[in-house]
């Protein structure tokens, strides 16, 4: 050893080096109890001067907050027949940290259940995206019962695969209320941009909003309340358990006036036709049946419809996604004529005894132009207005209509609702158009010519209405002059809904009886142009058929379908309540290119009035 | 001139009186203050790894495991005769050099480090043998030199401590050749190198920090002390330890949140937290009041051992026990510091609380020499 050797060959002085290193080591403890000290004082610091800090730090850490999302509220007829349900669907999900071979886990599945090539695709998309880690990425969507199975028959082989529940709106009727109660779909990125903080705040959790239809209309209702929960997670992220939570309230439940069984029938009397039909019920106000024809499945769009049927959808040439009943804006054609009539008696233009000639045309003075009746050589040399209801006689409100004005017209027709929103409770709806001198002057900038009038009269030239404001001025001629306010809605929650009287119009009874007993005539004399759905019936009905002009007919020609397209072909329509004496149901009716408002559109509503007698309010036999 | 038995003669020793009780003690070579002292930091340490390794029975045994070998250990190394260890101990220095330098050729590694070397079944860390080795052999050294040291003494004992030091750095394990280093400094230290030095290597060392950490240190160990300024600059990365271990201390409070119901632990925010962060799951289970229970057993552990170093007799037993109790001392407050983001984070167990086998027993074997110098006959060498 280098330094063995030189063992004491040197004095050592025991005493001096124990006294040194009894300095040293007083020194050294001194040196550690300060040091344990300064320890004790960042440890003191911690966890008692900045405790709090560190308390709710440690909370933070580990409590977060999850959102739970409320059921949104369901939609039932008024019978409780359920028109929108919440379901439970199941996600296929895979916790990639879980999973030891994600490749061999996809490919295992693959051979379980149906898996696509774009599932696998948006779920690697998905996988990538920003996300915490141990968090669920949804790899099917809407498994079945069967698939369900297979997957937990081979759970054990699938390690970080779970299988999650969720509700999702459910449509069970189908297409038969797509236009009324509509759908819900995801929320989109233009939805989201518009929420303002409380909004967003709402939907937390939620991932649909109402689109169309009372889904939107009543979204506010329909959603609920957001819960929430308190969840304690690890660092992983991964919930370990529950703390406390906040439930949703449930959104409330809807209940109409539709009744699934006149819609089944109104919807089957307008199938492979274009047209619409609304139905409302005479005292409330009520919509009975609403029907847009075409129409579509509204489950397709829950959750995200696919491209393709998208495009088929929205290409038709059936517009099958416009809801006609409050969006197709028609000539009203004769159906308006029960309307005029009331307002030729009402103004004293015309009285009980009125007669005119009716040569087959109507001539103003000073005017080349001839106003043509739809029935060629006229209907004959008595012509009074009942008859021209009846028989639907043009020359007889083309003469009335001159003498009265537009600016008589305009106010009676519009107390009745036309050329405004009917304000239902849906969303989209378009106001039609009852035109005015002021209207002609603002929108056009032209005088009002009294062939405008004349026009008018026969529900053509401007006038435009949707099947929803016909079937409320049939129902305001139904119940002598109580203009109401249409609504889909009986209940919200156990909130009925108010009966609102948009107007009431005040006219001689002896009018309304009149214009009423001559609706009959429509139906129940043997010269009505309704009279073949008449027959066989135990009940009486009121009605007004319509023919509308789709394309204009040159002066020197003539109407001749055989020349014309079909979708040039007229709109057939058809306005009736019944039974006559305590009018219940009123419904308006158009059949797009249908022709003849007898014949296509007038059986429907017999179709309907019958379900509605047998089904819904059965009356006794007439005499 | 050899030390003869006839040159050794009993002191007339105050404490005579004790001798025949506490001659058992003195027979098997244990200090009951010191074991006592142990064993109760073996069981505070068992508890809070059961709390803080999730509660798993199976790491709690194995810690048992690890203390039953060590306390044998121990009570091997009790029974060693120190002079024999003295005249020895250059050739355990010589043997773990070359293990040093062995590590770099056939050692197996981990984490980026190659600091193992594979013996079949367990795999053995040279610098644990270094450990012992350094404080032993720079002891050795001091006790056959008149002191306090003179300055080519110095020198030669800086070599001895820093050839070590240098190949575990380079393994690399900075936080163990650090505390290797230390064992041999406190051992010049406490041999009473001279303050015109010490004072000297202080402005050395305050005049270094810059060129150091401009040329020397790596770029994860300056991110270490970057981290250290400002945890949160780094949340998720190395920020993340200390911000969470802090949190855990932190939301102790006085009286913790009880045992098993650390939050931040069991929830595994925090990390390593069986091994070097396990007194934070103890901070915030049994709050400062555990914190100041397990400081005061280091303390009297610290303290019994610098009083065994005190009434030593030779100037080797006395340097050897100094520098194991405080290098114990230093261990102690730089994984207690480190946790509490005092520190850079430097792999540093907390001594005999950690899980872990090797740190367990290269202490209990430090202790086994405390207790051997403890038990040695009074003996003067003249």
């Amino acid at each position: 050893m280098i330094w063995a050797q030189k063992e004491l060959h040197e004095f050592k002085d025991h005493r001096r080096e124990a006294r040194v290193f009894g300095v040293r080591a007083v020194l050294a403890l001194m040196f550690v109890v300060f040091m344990f000290g300064l320890l004790f004082a960042r440890y003191y610091k911690l966890q008692v001067v900045d405790y709090h800090d560190y308390v709710t730090r440690s909370d933070r850490n580990r409590i977060h907050v999850r959102p739970v999302p409320p059921n949104r509220g369901l939609i039932y007829d008024s019978r409780g027949e359920l028109l929108a349900d919440n379901r439970p669907t199941f996600t296929l999900s895979i916790v990639s940290e879980r999973s030891a071979n994600l490749e061999q886990t996809l490919d295992f599945i693959a051979g379980l259940i149906e898996l696509s090539d774009s599932d696998r695709d948006s779920f690697k998309k998905r996988l990538r995206q920003k996300r915490r880690p141990f968090e669920a990425v949804p790899l099917r969507y809407r498994l079945t019962e069967e698939e369900i199975s297979r997957i937990a028959v081979n759970e054990f082989r699938l390690e970080g695969v779970e299988i999650e529940a969720q509700l999702m709106r459910y449509y069970p009727k189908g297409d038969l209320f797509a236009h009324t109660v509509g759908y819900v779909g995801r929320i989109s990125e233009s939805e989201l941009s518009n929420f303002d903080e409380l909004t967003y705040e709402r939907y937390s959790g939620t991932h649909s909003i109402g689109k169309v239809g009372l889904e939107k209309y009543y979204e506010s209702k329909l959603l609920g309340s957001v819960g929430s929960e308190n969840i304690e997670t690890n660092a992983h992220g991964r919930v370990l358990r529950t703390l406390e939570s906040v439930d949703p309230v449930p959104g409330e439940d809807l209940q109409l006036f539709l009744d699934t069984h006149l819609q089944q029938v109104a919807s089957d009397a307008l199938a492979g036709r274009r047209g619409a039909l609304v139905a409302i019920d005479v005292a409330t106000g009520g919509v009975l049946a609403m029907v847009s024809a075409p129409t579509y499945d509204p489950n397709l769009f829950v959750n995200g419809i696919s491209f393709k049927d998208y495009r088929a959808l929205n290409d038709s040439p059936d517009l099958p996604l416009f809801n006609r009943t409050i969006q197709g804006q028609y000539p009203p054609g004769s159906t308006i004529k029960p309307v005029l009539g009331l307002a030729g008696l009402h103004t004293q233009t015309v009285n009980f005894a009125t007669r005119i000639v009716d040569p087959g045309y109507y001539q103003l003075e000073n005017d080349e132009r001839f106003y043509r009746d739809w029935k060629k050589g006229g209907h004959g040399r008595k012509v009074d207005l009942r008859q021209a209801i009846v028989e639907s006689c043009d020359t007889f409100f083309y003469g009335m209509a001159f003498r009265m004005g537009v600016d008589k017209i305009h106010p009676f027709g519009a107390m009745f609702g036309l050329g405004t929103r009917t304000r239902i409770d849906l969303p989209s709806e378009r106001p039609g158009l009852w035109p005015s001198r002021e209207w002609k002057q603002h929108v056009r900038g032209l005088h009002w010519f009294p062939g405008d009038s004349l026009n008018i009269s026969i529900g053509q030239g401007d006038v435009l209405t949707t099947p929803l404001q016909l079937a409320v001025m049939t129902a305001t001629l139904a119940s002598r002059g109580t203009h109401l306010k249409p609504r889909l809605v009986r209940k919200v929650g156990d909130r009925e809904t108010k009966r609102e009287v948009v107007d009431q119009i005040e006219a001689d009874p002896a009018y309304w009886d009149y214009v009423i007993s001559a609706m009959e005539g429509v139906v129940h004399s043997p010269r009505g142009t309704a009279h073949r759905i008449g027959r066989g019936v135990d009940y009486h009905m009121a009605g007004k058929t319509g023919t509308a002009q789709v394309v204009g007919i040159a002066q020197d020609e003539e109407y001749d379908a055989e020349k014309l397209d079909e979708r040039q072909w007229d709109h057939a329509l058809y306005i009736g309540f019944a039974p006559v004496e305590a009018p219940q149901i009123a419904a308006a009716i158009i059949v797009e290119n249908g022709e003849h408002g007898s014949s296509a559109a007038a059986p429907i509503a017999r179709k309907l009035f019958d379900a509605y007698f047998e089904w819904v309010a059965p009356v006794k036999p007439q005499k | 001139m050899k030390v003869t038995q006839d040159f050794v003669r009993r002191l007339p020793d105050s404490r005579d009186h004790f001798a025949r009780q506490q001659g058992l003690w003195q027979r098997i070579h244990i200090d009951p203050i010191l074991l006592l002292l142990l064993l109760m930091l073996t069981c505070f340490g068992l508890v809070v790894l059961y709390s803080a390794s999730g509660q798993s029975e199976a790491m709690v045994k194995r810690q048992f495991v690890f203390f039953s070998i060590a306390y044998i250990a121990m009570f091997v190394v009790a029974q060693l005769d120190m002079q024999m260890v003295r005249r020895w101990s250059p050739w355990l220095y010589v043997f773990g050099i070359i293990l040093l330098i062995l590590v770099f050729y056939i050692g197996v590694g981990a984490k980026g480090a190659q600091r193992w070397i594979s013996l079949g079944v367990v795999r053995f860390q040279p610098s644990e043998v270094m450990k012992i080795a350094v404080p032993i052999v720079t002891a050795a050294y001091f006790s056959t030199r008149s002191l306090p040291p003179k300055f080519r003494e110095i020198i030669v004992s800086l070599f001895i401590i820093v050839l070590p030091a240098i190949l575990i750095f380079k393994q690399p394990d900075l936080g163990t050749a650090i505390l290797i280093s230390a064992s041999g400094l406190i051992v010049l230290f406490l041999a009473g190198l001279p303050w015109r030095y010490i004072i000297g290597t202080l402005m050395l060392i305050g005049a270094s920090v810059w060129p150091m950490w401009h040329w020397v240190m790596k770029d994860y160990q300056k991110q270490r002390v970057l981290t250290l300024l400002d945890p949160e600059a780094d949340r998720l990365g190395a920020g993340w330890n200390i911000i969470q271990s802090k949190t855990a201390i932190g939301s102790g409070g006085l009286q913790g949140k009880g045992l098993l119901n650390g939050t931040q632990s069991q929830l595994d925010f925090l990390p390593e937290s069986h091994t070097d962060f396990i007194i934070a799951v103890m901070a915030e289970e049994l709050g400062l009041i555990g914190v100041s229970i397990l400081m005061a057993l280091y303390l009297l552990v610290i303290a019994r051992g610098l009083h065994i170093a005190w009434t030593s007799q030779n100037t080797f037993n006395r340097l050897l026990a100094g520098s194991i109790t405080l290098t114990f001392f230093v261990y102690v407050f730089v994984n207690i510091g480190m946790v509490a983001g005092m520190l850079p984070v430097v792999g540093v167990p907390l001594p005999l609380v950690s899980l872990g086998g090797t740190s367990i027993v290269t202490l209990m074997t430090g202790f086994g020499v405390l207790m051997a110098i403890a038990t040695e006959k009074k003996k003067v060498v003249v």
